[in-house]
């Protein structure tokens, strides 16, 4: 049903999409522990800045992580010189864009799911003798795993949904940055495109509905039963 | 001297003190509710700091804070206080089952002798048959004597009690009123209490001190 070209066009947007999620996770989780548990100074700063991708125009999103990586930027530079290396109009820089847009979404989702979580049997656990390191192993994370499940499947629609800070930020280089949204789009400039953008529309239904499916049974099964008393 | 505490801690405007040398047995600290009672129990456990003070348990020095700064300040983290601590509410963790409540503070302890053992502390609780269970599947009185158990377990020096019998119904209450009198005899681990209620403090306690 699918042309090759087109099969690589879904293969490389799952590649980008799951690269993003899997790149946003651990720093994701940090940020919304931070945001959920502390206190510190510059913390309505942080969750502005973490949350800016979310309200910006993408272009705008874009166009800076260009500045950044560009090889005169200071990560473009960094790349450059330490691992002779560029994310520019390749695929990495397509996850990176939509590890950016996905960031605030996920960061949200964990967030909620740890502020969820009742210190106090995170005390209880200290006292049966568990350091810091083990509550966290044993406690935090298993409880906030429906959050971190949430997140992921979140992040990786709204990766897979990115269109306007990858097309500035990395380009439409076919087979190596043209995901879902982008070969829709050069589709649509093609005079007989249109066959090609139904099936990739249709596609694209296709994964955003099972993402949404698999975060709500998700959600489900975390609000069995998680209860303190 | 089981329990040698000086706690002193101000808490928003209200300051609350405590000065107490008890020996074996089972202390009460009684008093009505807001007193801070639950403080204490939390400051002898290491998970609140007082301002200045001293907590000594069994003659082992948990925390001390002269309050003058050129002193190193002594503060044993709650891990390694080895506190039974039963709070007012179970705290059971809700992702794991029954059995891996129980068995949660023995982890890294295998090596040494348990003063009591898991055998003996399901007979004595009758909590044996709940074993496979989900702590969200309890009853209230069956919740807090798995979390009794479960401070059990943790090879405690001294055990912490805060109301435990409170929110249970005459009969739930008279059976954990048991078990903590046989806590109090048969396994002697110096025991300090909280309550509000008169009537468990006399029956209950071995010295009642008043705050």
């Amino acid at each position: 049903m699918l042309t090759p070209e087109e099969w690589e066009i879904v293969l490389l947007s799952l590649k980008v999409g799951g690269v993003a999620v899997l790149l946003t996770l651990p720093p994701g989780f940090a940020l919304g522990w931070l945001l959920a548990r502390r206190r510190f100074p510059g913390k309505i700063l942080l969750d502005g800045l973490i949350h800016l991708p979310l309200v910006l125009p993408p272009v705008v999103t874009g166009w800076l992580l260009l500045l950044a990586f560009a090889p005169t930027g200071p990560a473009g530079r960094i790349l450059q010189d330490w691992f002779g290396t560029t994310v520019l109009f390749r695929w990495t820089g397509a996850a990176i864009a939509a590890a950016v847009m996905a960031l605030p979404l996920m960061v949200r989702a964990m967030r909620l799911s740890i502020e969820a979580i009742d210190p106090r049997l995170e005390q209880a656990a200290r006292t049966l003798g568990a350091g810091k390191a083990r509550v966290f192993r044993t406690i935090t994370l298993p409880l906030a795993l429906p959050g971190v499940a949430a997140a992921a499947v979140l992040g990786f629609a709204r990766a897979l949904g990115e269109f306007g800070a990858t097309i500035t930020f990395v380009s439409n280089v076919p087979g190596e940055t043209r995901t879902l949204p982008l070969a829709i789009y050069s589709a649509l400039q093609l005079p007989d495109g249109d066959a090609i953008v139904l099936r990739l529309a249709a596609i694209s239904v296709l994964l955003s509905l099972g993402a949404l499916l698999a975060s709500e049974w998700i959600a489900r099964r975390a609000g069995r039963g998680l209860h303190v008393l | 001297m089981s329990f040698d505490l000086d706690l002193n801690k101000r808490i928003g405007e209200t300051e609350i003190a405590l000065r107490l040398e008890a020996g074996d047995g089972l202390t009460v600290l009684f008093g009505p509710s807001g007193a801070g009672k639950t403080t204490m129990l939390n400051i002898v456990a290491g998970l609140l700091e007082p301002d200045w003070g001293h907590v000594r348990v069994n003659g082992e020095l948990l925390y001390e804070a002269s309050g003058d700064p050129w002193i190193a300040d002594i503060n044993v983290p709650p891990e390694r206080r080895r506190a039974g601590y039963v709070f007012q509410e179970p705290r059971l963790f809700p992702h794991l089952r029954v059995r891996a409540n129980l068995l949660y503070g023995q982890t890294g302890l295998q090596n040494q002798q348990a003063p009591v053992e898991l055998a003996e502390v399901l007979d004595f609780l009758g909590i044996a048959h709940l074993l496979d269970r989900w702590p969200r599947t309890l009853s209230g009185g069956e919740a807090r004597r798995v979390a009794i158990g479960r401070a059990l377990l943790s090879h405690p020096r001294f055990l912490l009690l805060d109301e435990p019998l409170s929110s249970l119904d005459r009969a739930r209450r008279e059976e954990i009123m048991r078990v903590i009198e046989r806590l109090r005899d048969e396994v002697k681990l110096p025991i300090l209490m909280v309550t509000h209620d008169a009537g468990e403090a006399e029956r209950l306690g071995t010295r009642i001190v008043e705050i």
